[in-house]
């Protein structure tokens, strides 16, 4: 068929077809006032599609093959989009599949882990042994405003004493800093590890020492009272972003039969599953850090076992949540 | 070597589609347009909501956050790959398989923007982006995508409405495909240059006829009216 000829033949069908792309390239809203164009876009796409390849084999003129081949990039954009309601699949990700994900992971979850609570314990038990330790870690103000933060003798009553919109504040604060410092623990893992060594070290340390000053210095119902409500997310977090961050890590350093950029690619994926826990929990920890371990009112003793309980559920969560499903091999 | 840029992507309908990467220039372009909006909406936030107190201060720090690591993703995703940056400059990102961009792919180029920043201002991602063939900075690597330029159609390119003219003795494909991409060009070039150009092919094709109008009409007449077939170009 001549050229002009196969112009004049299809150029029905496509302009149907741009028709469609218009149509679904409206956001949503805007779709449901307009009708729909005639005829069906996968069979319009596909009809599209045999006719570049025929114009290509043809030797059509470049003006007609770019054309078509406008065409059939925007229909290809549209037909492959993601379609699946997002509500089920958040669903089924947080109860199958990430669980089974971070247990499939538990090499660089053990490493993450291993790094974060090591060094944090550490400090912990090394300013019980050696208290002025501290001093090296922080600067003497940080430590004083510590210290005034969570002092028994200023505050009668535990924690510390905050308003409704002061809470708030701190939730916005929570949640900014530690999820931001969550992404850089993950995506410096590119740097070889060493800048996710360094955040999980540099964190478990100061966290570790302040942990430890406080408890040396017998702050420990204001201090600890305060923590133990959101440790369990927040901690998690951390060592999540970190473990993230190794996999990162491991494609770079250790590829095995790939690769370095497949491996990349692949562990990527992983990853980024990982840092999707990672930043529920942390959206978590600021929401009980804000509102829960704030409450001066309430009974040491509940928080501590509220703060036992959130323990119990992460460890659950993780631990047993989609043990029959098995971590999917994520292939690119 | 392959001068161009161009990247054709084998699709499953069987078919290779061709699509240009942007380089460096046009994305820093993208990137400052969508720096200078996400500077003015946070300003215009810190001046709104800063007088509600602590309560306001809160909300500037999570909008603040959402600027910070969830704009891209979230335009990236919900917009076809386009930022408001990316859609001033003609951009948008895809997979490296010319699919649409996925919401992890986009949320891992995205994060790791942070690296691309290190050591000072993009000096990662700028490196990466100039070495490598289809300028990807590392987040792109990462999450298998690419940055490439928004087709856009030049109207003006469609064949000339002339007399078609038979072609005065067998053509290649090759010297077909030629005159058809004269005859589209011929509209951007002034008529002496296009003349000048058509000269070149006087003595076998136009033979003391108007030099560009007879190319252009041979064109219109490979176009419309006769295409040889394989073994007519073998014999020929």
């Amino acid at each position: 068929m001549k050229q002009v000829q196969f112009i004049e033949h299809y150029q029905t069908i496509w302009s149907q077809l741009q028709a469609w792309l218009d149509y679904l390239a409206l956001p949503r809203r805007k779709r449901h006032t307009q009708t729909a164009p005639t005829g069906q876009f996968a069979e319009l796409y596909r009809q599209t599609c045999h006719h570049l390849a025929l114009a290509q084999a043809r030797h059509y003129s470049p003006h007609l093959l770019e054309r078509l081949n406008h065409l059939v990039v925007a229909g290809h954009q549209q037909f492959y989009r993601e379609r699946e309601p997002i509500g089920s699949r958040v669903w089924s990700f947080l109860a199958l599949e990430f669980p089974a994900q971070v247990r499939a992971q538990w090499r660089v979850l053990s490493l993450s882990a291993a790094v974060f609570y090591g060094s944090m314990l550490l400090f912990i038990f090394l300013t019980q042994w050696q208290p002025d330790l501290v001093y090296s870690v922080l600067d003497p103000m940080q430590i004083a405003e510590m210290e005034s933060m969570y002092d028994p003798q200023l505050h009668d009553r535990l924690g510390r004493e905050r308003e409704a919109d002061s809470d708030f504040y701190m939730f916005g604060h929570y949640i900014r800093n530690n999820t931001s410092i969550g992404f850089q623990t993950f995506t410096s893992g590119l740097l070889f590890g060493i800048g996710t060594l360094f955040i999980l070290l540099f964190n478990g340390i100061v966290l570790g020492s302040v942990a430890g000053h406080l408890t040396y210095i017998g702050y420990n119902d204001p201090f600890w009272g305060f923590v133990v409500g959101h440790s369990a997310f927040e901690l998690t977090a951390i060592v999540l972003s970190g473990a993230a961050g190794f996999k990162l890590t491991q494609a770079l350093i250790f590829p095995g039969r790939k690769t370095r950029l497949y491996a990349l690619r692949t562990n990527g994926r992983i990853a980024i599953q990982l840092m999707y826990g990672a930043a529920l929990l942390f959206l978590m920890a600021a929401f009980v850090e804000a509102f829960w371990s704030s409450r001066v009112q309430t009974p040491l003793n509940v928080k501590y076992a509220i703060g036992g309980l959130f323990w119990l559920l992460v460890m659950a969560w993780l631990g047993w949540a989609g043990r029959k499903h098995t971590a999917q091999q994520v292939d690119v | 070597m392959q001068l161009d840029t161009l990247y054709t992507v084998n699709t499953p309908e069987g078919i290779a589609l061709t699509l240009t990467p942007a380089g460096f220039v046009p994305r820093f372009m993208a990137w400052f347009i969508d720096l200078l909006i996400r500077f003015s909406v946070g300003i215009v936030l810190i001046t709104i909501l800063g007088i509600l107190g602590y309560l306001g201060d809160g909300l500037i720090l999570i909008f603040l956050f959402l600027l910070e690591w969830w704009y891209p993703v979230w335009f990236e995703w919900r917009h076809q790959g386009q930022t408001p940056g990316k859609r001033l400059l003609e951009l948008y990102t895809v997979q490296r398989d010319g699919s649409p961009v996925t919401f992890a792919a986009s949320l891992l180029r995205n994060l790791i923007r942070f690296v691309d920043f290190m050591p000072f201002f993009y000096g990662f991602g700028v490196i990466s982006l100039l070495f490598t063939r289809h300028f990807q900075r590392l987040g792109d690597l990462a999450a298998d995508t690419l940055v490439v330029y928004k087709p856009h159609l030049n109207a003006h390119r469609a064949l000339p409405a002339v007399e078609p003219l038979p072609l005065p003795q067998p053509l290649l494909i090759q010297e077909q495909q030629t005159l058809l991409q004269f005859a589209e060009r011929s509209r951007t070039l002034t008529p002496a240059r296009a003349d000048e150009l058509a000269q070149i092919t006087a003595e076998t094709l136009t033979q003391g006829q108007p030099a560009s109008l007879t190319l252009q009409r041979y064109a219109v007449w490979i176009a419309g009216q006769h295409m040889l077939s394989p073994q007519q170009v073998a014999s020929s």
